[in-house]
């Protein structure tokens, strides 16, 4: 009898001491703190905010179904499954650690450096500079819309953003950094700990931070990079007077089996997202980059490349993994010059049977460039952090 | 003088009165044609003994006509989802493409005369659409240099009882639809697939007539369909169902080749070099390469110099193209009864070579070769074959339960609420410069609410012609390229947000 009083007392007072820890403990943990949120708790434009602190992106291409879920087909098609999901403080923090140049091994350059925004997440350059100025072997790809890629990287051999993104970090030739000294220099910036334990709430304050959370954090960032509002969307969406007279030529050469540029560049993202071996030539004295045959070991995608998307093409000049071609007319006029006309004599590569040689004439290249040129839309730009929580100057 | 005058005039008169008279009487009446298949579905009539509901839209809105010397594109242009666009004899030299939903494209045939879309060799393509619903029937299309008839996505496509020469790659080729039906039309010198169906879904390819092509009718990347009552003649290789490696669509499975005549396919191969069918065999009749669950039915397949019918894997048939993705063997083909003879008399290539190293100069009925599993034949001792031997015995007799392979009706659109179309117009348009709470671009949501409470309306005009009313923000480009429903919907779901407390969302 009594000790069954002395279980039901004590348990009693258990759960009475449990609930005031419930009540009181997390304000009096509040209570020392000024734990004002930094980072911004907003989605960003494209994005809604859902229950769960997720942002859920948003278009009117959903609206639309897309044939066998693969986001390939015509003007209403829905767009292929999209990343997202990340809260507004990982995309936030992303945002910060995308523009810091205390990334890399030098703290010189940051994912901005070749990915800068006012050139269409891309750099300009033919092929982009690394570490020690060196040049590197292929372009900078855009990053409008990466989201929505399954394979990354020209030669596809990464399958996520974070396992893309250590390629550059780590990379001697790139932001040259390791790991080590990554998480060091990060855990050694008090407002970076901070604004990581505001992005990670899971896991306590006051933990060091870990590789993993700057990967998703970056990959957030990324991820919200939409650009879905261009004059063609217009089109797209019903509004047939977007687009002028030449544009809708040019759209319909894209699209027709003469040129075949919609075969690969499917809309509504203008890819398809396979591998194709088109025969581009590399600038004068350098030999052809074996793409994707090297991380898959294939020799018949020996050349072969992923095929990008031409949303907002017409900010990323140079144009091909090379950057051979400085303009979209020179570009469009690559696929008219001759089936192979640009492989080495002495290479064997399988070309891709679009491929051909349709024999557009000077007008419709115009055409296909006036075209190219309302697939732009960056109303969806990021701002450029006005300040770094390292100090350092935002690098672009 | 004055009478002379006046005598002149009345015969004159008299004449005029006659000729108007004797034409207004005994010429043929004008003439005056049916619009089908306006007000009821399009039907199409079988062996069996009812009619058979191939498609359940119509095109009972306006009805556009256009005459010769007129443009369909300008039809199109005026169109409405519903509309029938009814085309006179008449030569048309254009590039029609058709960006909306449920457009009707019809010509009309009269004593003999065909409205005829002629490329010269310099268009492109004569038919380019990526509606829904769309139909394009009684057309002659020649010397385009693309495509007859191309469609990019757009579901319940109907193209039927069209006459096309010459156009190019390709005679028909919906690529990205569902549920279509392919009837009564005939193709010929097409320099790849006369009908091409390309990563679809539910096609029917009916009662078509393809010859002198390099391919006749060609399946392609896509699911579920049926190959019937065709003609397929005098090509490099009449019928084929495969697996094109590298596209983003990666199978083809429930194909049913039944009851057609694919007949002599021996026309040397005039494929544009680095092309699928570019490698096809002249002498082919039948080509099923990688692709699963294909039913070979009640077919007449004679005279065609190479085989029959070839199954091969992707190994084999196209040892070049690679993709990790596509999976390249042919499996569980059912070979029910057909009519097969004189196939085989003049073999070429690898076929050739493998049959003379089984001391037989002639090319077999059926061949297979490479990779695949659980094919069968239901009566192998009737056909000279080589590579059967792993071929049970077919789990079918026949395929009559399957009349066709369309869905039973319309793919129906994606259907969004309005609620949900607000919601996507606004975070998907407007908060690229709009949000709660804070200030982008625009002002802030909750100034907009203020400014058009209660007004749905108020929104939808600004949206269509803003008038800038805050100094200090920048003047708001029109937004009228949203539809109305769009416009009328993200006003009500503007005035519906209720503004959340984002600020303690993260603890």
């Amino acid at each position: 009898m009594s000790e069954k009083n002395i279980i039901l007392k004590s348990s009693i007072s258990g759960i009475l001491l449990a609930f005031l820890l419930l009540f009181f403990l997390p304000e009096s943990r509040t209570a020392g703190y000024e734990n004002v949120p930094r980072l911004n708790p907003n989605c960003p434009p494209g994005f809604k905010r859902n229950a769960d602190n997720e942002c859920i992106a948003q278009s009117l291409y959903m609206q639309y179904d897309s044939p066998n879920n693969k986001g390939v087909g015509g003007l209403q098609t829905g767009l292929p499954e999209i990343r997202d999901g990340f809260s507004p403080q990982e995309i936030d923090l992303g945002r910060y650690l995308f523009f810091d140049p205390v990334l890399s091994g030098s703290g010189t350059i940051s994912c901005a450096t070749c990915h800068d925004p006012k050139k269409g997440f891309s750099d300009g350059l033919p092929t982009s500079i690394g570490h020690n100025g060196q040049q590197l072997k292929r372009a900078a790809p855009s990053l409008w819309n990466v989201a929505f890629l399954k394979k990354l990287f020209w030669d596809g051999r990464a399958s996520t953003l974070e396992e893309q993104l250590k390629g550059p970090l780590f990379s001697e030739e790139e932001m040259n950094n390791t790991p080590e000294s990554l998480l060091k220099t990060l855990n050694e910036i008090q407002e970076y700990r901070a604004f990581f334990a505001e992005a990670f709430p899971k896991r306590r304050a006051e933990d060091r931070i870990e590789l993993n959370e700057v990967y998703r954090a970056i990959a957030a960032f990324q991820s919200s990079l939409l650009s879905l509002n261009s004059k063609y969307d217009r089109y797209a969406h019903g509004y047939h007077e977007a687009l002028n007279e030449k544009e809708i030529e040019g759209m319909n050469v894209f699209r027709s089996f003469i040129a075949r540029c919609a075969e690969c560049h499917t809309p509504p993202l203008f890819t398809n997202q396979q591998f194709a071996v088109i025969g581009t030539p590399e600038p004068d004295g350098l030999p052809l980059d074996p793409g994707a045959e090297i991380p898959f070991n294939d020799k018949t995608l020996r050349g072969a490349f992923k095929v990008p998307s031409l949303r907002n093409i017409a900010k990323t000049a140079p144009y091909m993994h090379s950057g051979n071609f400085s303009t979209l007319r020179e570009t469009v006029e690559f696929y008219t010059k001759g089936r192979g006309h640009a492989v080495p004599e002495d290479e064997d590569i399988i070309l891709h049977w679009h491929i051909w040689d349709p024999q557009l004439s000077d007008y419709e290249l115009d055409r296909l460039v006036d075209f190219l040129n309302t697939l732009t839309d960056e109303t969806f730009m990021p701002r450029i952090p006005e300040r770094l929580p390292s100090g350092l100057k935002p690098s672009i | 003088m004055k009478s002379t005058l006046f005598k002149i005039i009345a015969a004159i008169v008299l004449l005029v009165a006659g000729i108007f008279l004797g034409k207004s009487m005994f010429s043929s009446p004008k003439v005056s044609t049916v619009p089908m298949p306006s007000g009821i579905g399009l039907r199409t009539t079988g062996n069996s003994n009812d009619t058979l509901y191939a498609n359940t839209i119509t095109y009972d809105g306006e009805i556009i006509e256009v005459k010769s010397g007129a443009s369909i594109q300008e039809a199109v242009k005026k169109a409405n989802p519903g509309d029938l666009i009814r085309v006179y004899p008449g030569t048309y030299s254009e590039n029609v493409y058709i960006d909306k939903d449920n457009i009707g494209l019809q010509g009309v045939v009269i004593e003999g005369e065909w409205p005829t879309l002629d490329g010269k060799k310099e268009i492109n393509d004569a038919f380019l659409y990526s509606g829904n619903g769309i139909l394009i029937e009684n057309f002659k299309i020649v010397n385009y240099k693309g495509n007859g008839i191309m469609g990019q996505a757009g579901n319940n496509f109907v193209i039927r009882n069209n006459w096309i020469i010459d156009t190019g790659v390709y005679g028909i080729f919906p690529q990205y639809g569902k549920n279509g039906l392919i009837e009564h039309n005939v193709c010929s010198k097409i320099e790849d697939a006369a009908i091409y169906v390309g990563m679809c879904d539910n096609v029917d390819v009916l009662h078509n007539e393809v010859f002198d092509n390099v391919a006749g009718i060609e399946i392609e990347n896509s699911r579920h369909c049926l190959v019937e009552n065709n003609y397929a003649h005098d090509n490099t290789g009449g019928l084929l169902a495969f697996v094109t490696p590298g596209l983003p669509i990666k199978t083809t499975f429930d194909v049913i080749m039944r009851n057609n005549f694919v007949v002599n396919n021996n026309t040397a191969n005039f494929g544009a070099p680095g092309s699928t069918v570019a490698g096809i065999p002249a002498g082919t009749g039948i080509l099923i390469m990688a692709a699963d669950d294909v039913v070979v039915e009640n077919n007449i397949i004679t005279g065609n110099n190479n085989t029959g019918i070839t199954i091969v894997d992707l190994a084999t048939g196209a040892p070049k193209a690679n993709d990790p993705n596509s999976e390249g063997n042919p499996d569980r083909v059912v070979i029910l009864d057909n009519i097969m003879y004189e196939n085989g008399n003049d073999p070429t290539g690898e076929i050739k070579a493998i049959m003379l190293s089984q001391m037989d100069t002639k090319g077999p009925d059926i061949f297979a070769y490479g990779g695949g599993t659980g094919s069968s034949i239901r009566d192998k001792n009737r056909y000279r074959t080589f590579g059967l031997d792993g071929y049970g015995t077919a789990p079918i007799n026949d395929t009559k339960g399957i009349r066709t392979m369309m869905t039973p009706s319309p793919v129906p659109a994606r259907s969004v609420s309005k609620e949900e179309l607000g919601e996507l117009t606004y975070y998907g348009v407007c908060a690229g410069c709009h949000a709660f709470g804070t200030r982008l671009i625009g002002p802030p949501t909750e100034i907009l609410q203020a400014i058009h409470n209660g007004n749905p309306q108020g929104i939808v005009d600004y949206i269509n012609n803003p008038k800038n009313l805050r100094e200090d923000y920048p003047e708001m480009p029109p937004q009228d390229y949203l539809s109305d429903e769009a416009k009328l919907a993200v006003a009500e779901y503007i005035l519906n947000m209720k503004h959340e407390t984002v600020t303690n969302s993260n603890q």
